[in-house]
């Protein structure tokens, strides 16, 4: 016991390897929240008066709403007023070429290992990179215009390509969707477009990495992903942030668009600051994601290993209106220390013969709560709806909760609808039986961890697996209760 | 929102409720008036109530005053017809919300039980709180009928207590009916219940039920709930456990409007062991909603849990089953599953099982399913010259025999099977 209280400590002060910060010059916004602050936020985008409307709107009805309380997370209440919605690294002008890049920018994100550079083409992964607020870099641009992929910045694609922007934006997520839909819709600041024109399946991984650096500052990106019939696309998410003892809060809004016969792979890693073992500091992270299968025979598939922030709320859904779409959900979510995490997904079946998977793994450790929270909705029309949902929970340490809520809604007799969920902890036979097999405590522990969550990092793209494998490994080995 | 406040029986109209009875149980049925006027009646957006719109099927018949308790234009139900065929037991009866002795078995010379009328003396048991459900509130308001039932320590009833609960009426009613029960340490009984009505008249009755099972000793539980009328019913049963103690309960739902039964388990004990099973077979426009609690706040115990519905015609089928694993309620093994099966495609189900665990070194599990007959089992029995009809009859027998068949005595599970069978043809 004593040994592995020994490995669990050391496993557990391990400090978060990203929390360092940089000191760029940035454009910042006066804190606070009011209609000037969109107005300005908009201005300093540069944009039409309707996408300024837009935001008046949202902003409007967000003054309506109050936040949710139904999560099972528990946090000060947050002070609107007193957070920066606009802090962008101070740039000359629009930057064409990487040389032109503040130099200080571009160490920062090789500090964390996200090669901007095109000559760098080892990893083969085009990337958009988000710092604070504003999407500073994005590479292989060219590369993917040849093909008519648009993967841009999201002001970049507002100026570009205003009919596709004003035609998807808030098509999934409308703009008064829930609380922190609605602020984002208000002042997000920047964020990735992405558009796959009909029949061409996009050749390399496509990639958003987001950081917050600057001081009490929010982060509120937006992400729009639209697949035209035919298409393919996997895109990658990453995030992290410095460490601070003040809590920041990251409230995103991602939405996915797929036509007929389309196919769009989302997958994050999200290592976001959790706060320090006291549970001080911390990311809030509160996005809404959502898939819209719209055209017969398209796929969403959803992949996530959360291991960071200090509160995680969040539930990437599918909307499964054509027939024949197929919706995927897979998640490991990692709680540590005072993590709190309330995670897990929405599949709305509208469409004949859809299908949903979904596979949710909990992780929870130290005096973290982790929660898994999802919905299947049958609706009458959607005959011969499919689902399977396993939901498992790992707890290490006895101070920890794991929790699950899973809502099963039918209203279709021909639906085949299955759910699954277990909890437990490593058992002492599956150490013993490694023990014995001369593979140490540290290393069993991490054998079987992988194991569990096994089912969904096989989902990652193969850059992002080990990646997720090493973070799960950092937070997890030698953990045993 | 605006529509709740517009309500008959919003929050604000509810202080046209009358004064509660000044008896041994004034400061309760105080705290619970207070309770019903801050909370009150679960609005159609609450988290508890979110499928069961019970506000929405009372306000149109029924007055705050009229909700309180009202029995204008009940009469005596048919009590021969709805006994359980040869099944000895000793009765206790209630008419139309009322305790009625005469049509009761008289158990005073019976060793090891007493039976007291509830609100003559102070509450001996304290374990349904009104500030968790407003139904358990209204009815420790305004219930005026209960019984205290007590089994001594060490005593085996000779034969199980058999509760019934008929009701008619033509007009709207309304009761409160409650029992307290308490089994000494090492003793042994059987409850069970059954409720039955008649007659056309919107009947609403609530029932709270708080059962403390002592130390070793063991509870065998059935209801039967069979309202053929217009019945909107909401049971709140607490069960407490004490260390090695063993529950068996069984809960089945054949009719009525509305059903709403709350059933908590408290394991507030070491070594205890507790089956739940629960059967809805419903059809017509009734409405089943089962929301179950197992809280564990005691380490080594074991739980276990099967509830199955069959909906057809517009029925609904709701099910909540919360698993508590409290912290320090170490080694505990608590599995859970809800498996349901649709047969028109009017019926709905919204099933959420819920595991809340802060305890490591457990093994829960819960599972649950929804979907229709198996073609193919459709085909093996119609290839061998089986009508559909029977076949369907047979595979649908089969899914509810699996929480019939651990049904503790012959004869009840006897009758529940002829129930069954006759609800599927």
């Amino acid at each position: 016991m004593s040994k592995d209280n020994q490995v669990l400590e050391e496993i557990t002060s391990k400090e978060y390897e990203h929390g360092w910060t940089v000191n760029l010059e940035t454009d910042e916004a006066p804190k606070g929240l009011n209609e000037d602050i969109v107005r300005f936020i908009s201005a300093k985008k540069g944009e039409p008066e309707w996408l300024l409307e837009w935001r008046l709107k949202a902003f409007r009805a967000w003054l309506q709403m109050t936040e949710p309380t139904w999560p099972n997370v528990h946090y000060p209440a947050i002070n609107y007023q007193d957070i920066i919605y606009y802090s962008a690294p101070k740039q000359k002008k629009t930057a064409n070429s990487l040389d032109e890049v503040d130099p200080e920018l571009l160490k920062t994100f090789e500090k964390l290992g996200i090669s901007l550079t095109e000559q760098k083409r080892l990893t083969g992964v085009a990337v958009d990179a988000v710092l604070d607020s504003v999407s500073v870099a994005t590479t292989f641009k060219e590369k993917l215009a040849e093909m008519g992929i648009i993967f841009c910045s999201f002001s970049e694609a507002v100026k570009e390509h205003p009919e596709l922007v004003k035609k998807y934006l808030g098509s999934v997520v409308p703009m008064n969707d829930n609380y922190f839909a609605a602020l984002n819709s208000a002042v997000f600041s920047d964020g990735s477009f992405c558009y796959i024109p009909k029949g061409v399946r996009c050749p390399m991984e496509l990639s958003t990495y987001f950081r917050i650096n600057a001081a009490n500052t929010g982060q509120f990106e937006r992400t729009l992903i639209v697949a035209d019939e035919g298409s393919y696309v996997s895109y990658l998410e990453g995030c992290t942030a410095p460490m601070r003892d003040e809590n920041q809060l990251h409230a995103a809004v991602v939405e996915l668009y797929a036509l007929k016969d389309a196919e769009i792979k989302y997958s994050t890693v999200q290592n976001w600051y959790p706060g320090d073992k006291e549970g001080k500091g911390g990311i809030y992270n509160f996005v809404t994601k959502r898939g819209l299968c719209a055209g017969d025979h398209s796929k969403i598939s959803w992949t996530q290993v959360e291991t960071g922030s200090a509160i995680t709320w969040k539930y990437p859904s599918c909307i499964l209106k054509g027939d024949y779409s197929s919706g995927e959900f897979y998640s490991v979510a990692v709680t540590n220390n005072y993590q709190q995490a309330d995670t897990g997904t929405k599949m709305v079946h509208i469409g004949k013969h859809t299908r949903s998977r979904i596979v949710s793994k909990g992780i929870s450790a130290g005096k973290s709560q982790n929660s898994y929270r999802g919905q299947v909705h049958v609706l009458k029309r959607a005959a011969h709806a499919r689902n399977f949902s396993q939901c498992d929970s790992l707890l290490m340490g006895d101070q920890c909760g794991a929790h699950t809520f899973p809502y099963i809604d039918i209203e279709n007799p021909t639906a085949k609808v299955e759910h699954e969920a277990t909890t437990s902890k490593i058992g002492e036979d599956q150490i013993f039986y490694c023990l014995q097999r001369g593979i140490d405590e540290e290393a069993a522990v991490a054998l079987i961890v992988n194991g569990y969550a096994k089912e969904v990092l096989n989902q990652l793209p193969m850059e992002f697996a080990v990646e997720a494998q090493k973070l799960l490994a950092l937070t997890l080995e030698g953990s045993v209760g | 929102m605006s529509v709740t406040s517009a309500s008959p029986l919003s929050k604000d109209a509810l202080v046209a409720l009358p004064a509660t009875a000044t008896d041994a149980w004034t400061e309760q049925r105080a705290k619970a008036r207070q309770a019903l006027l801050k909370n009150g009646l679960p609005a159609a957006r609450s988290e508890e109530y979110r499928f069961t719109p019970v506000l929405r099927s009372l306000e149109k018949k029924f007055s705050p005053r009229q909700l309180a308790g009202y029995t204008e234009g009940t009469s005596l139900p048919a009590l021969d017809a709805h006994l359980i065929p040869g099944f000895d037991a000793y009765r206790l009866v209630f008419i139309n919300g009322t305790f009625d002795a005469t049509r009761s078995t008289d158990l005073s010379g019976i060793p090891g039980i007493t039976i007291q009328p509830l609100f003559n003396a102070k509450p001996m048991l304290n374990l349904a709180d009104v500030e968790a459900d407003a139904f358990t509130a209204l009815n420790t308001g305004f219930g005026t009928h209960g019984l205290a039932i007590e089994v001594a320590p060490g005593t085996r009833l000779a034969k199980p207590l058999l509760v019934w609960h008929g009701q008619k009426s033509d007009s709207p009613a309304a009761f409160h009916t409650r029992l307290q029960i308490k089994l000494g340490a090492a003793s042994e009984a059987t409850l069970v219940e059954k409720f039955d009505t008649e007659g056309s008249g919107d009947v609403f009755h609530t029932f709270v039920e708080e059962i403390e099972v002592g130390e070793q000793a063991k509870l065998q539980y059935c209801k039967i709930q069979n309202d053929a009328g217009q019945v909107t019913q909401i049971a709140n049963t607490v069960i407490r456990q004490a260390d090695s103690s063993r529950i068996d309960t069984f809960t089945f739902t054949f009719d009525g409007k509305l059903v709403r039964n709350n059933f908590q388990i408290v394991i507030d004990g070491e070594n205890c062991e507790s089956h739940f099973f629960g059967l809805y077979l419903v059809k017509g426009n009734t409405l089943v909603d089962n929301h179950t609690v197992v809280d564990h706040k005691k380490p080594n115990s074991f739980s276990n849990e099967m509830y199955k519905g069959v909906m057809d015609g517009q029925s609904k089928g709701v099910f909540n089953g919360k698993i508590f694993v409290r912290p320090h309620a170490q080694k505990t093994n608590a599995f859970q599953s809800n498996r349901n099966i649709l047969l028109s495609d009017t019926a709905t189900v919204n099933t959420k099982p819920q595991l809340e665990i802060w305890a490591d070194d457990v093994k829960c599990s819960h599972g649950c399913t929804s979907g229709q007959l198996d073609e193919e089992a459709m085909f093996y029995l119609q290839s061998r010259g089986i009508s559909k009809s029977a076949a369907r009859a047979m595979l649908l027998y089969a899914f509810a025999g699996e929480v019939i068949q651990p049904l503790f005595d012959e004869t009840l599970k006897h009758y529940i099977d002829q129930l069954v069978s006759q609800k599927l043809h």
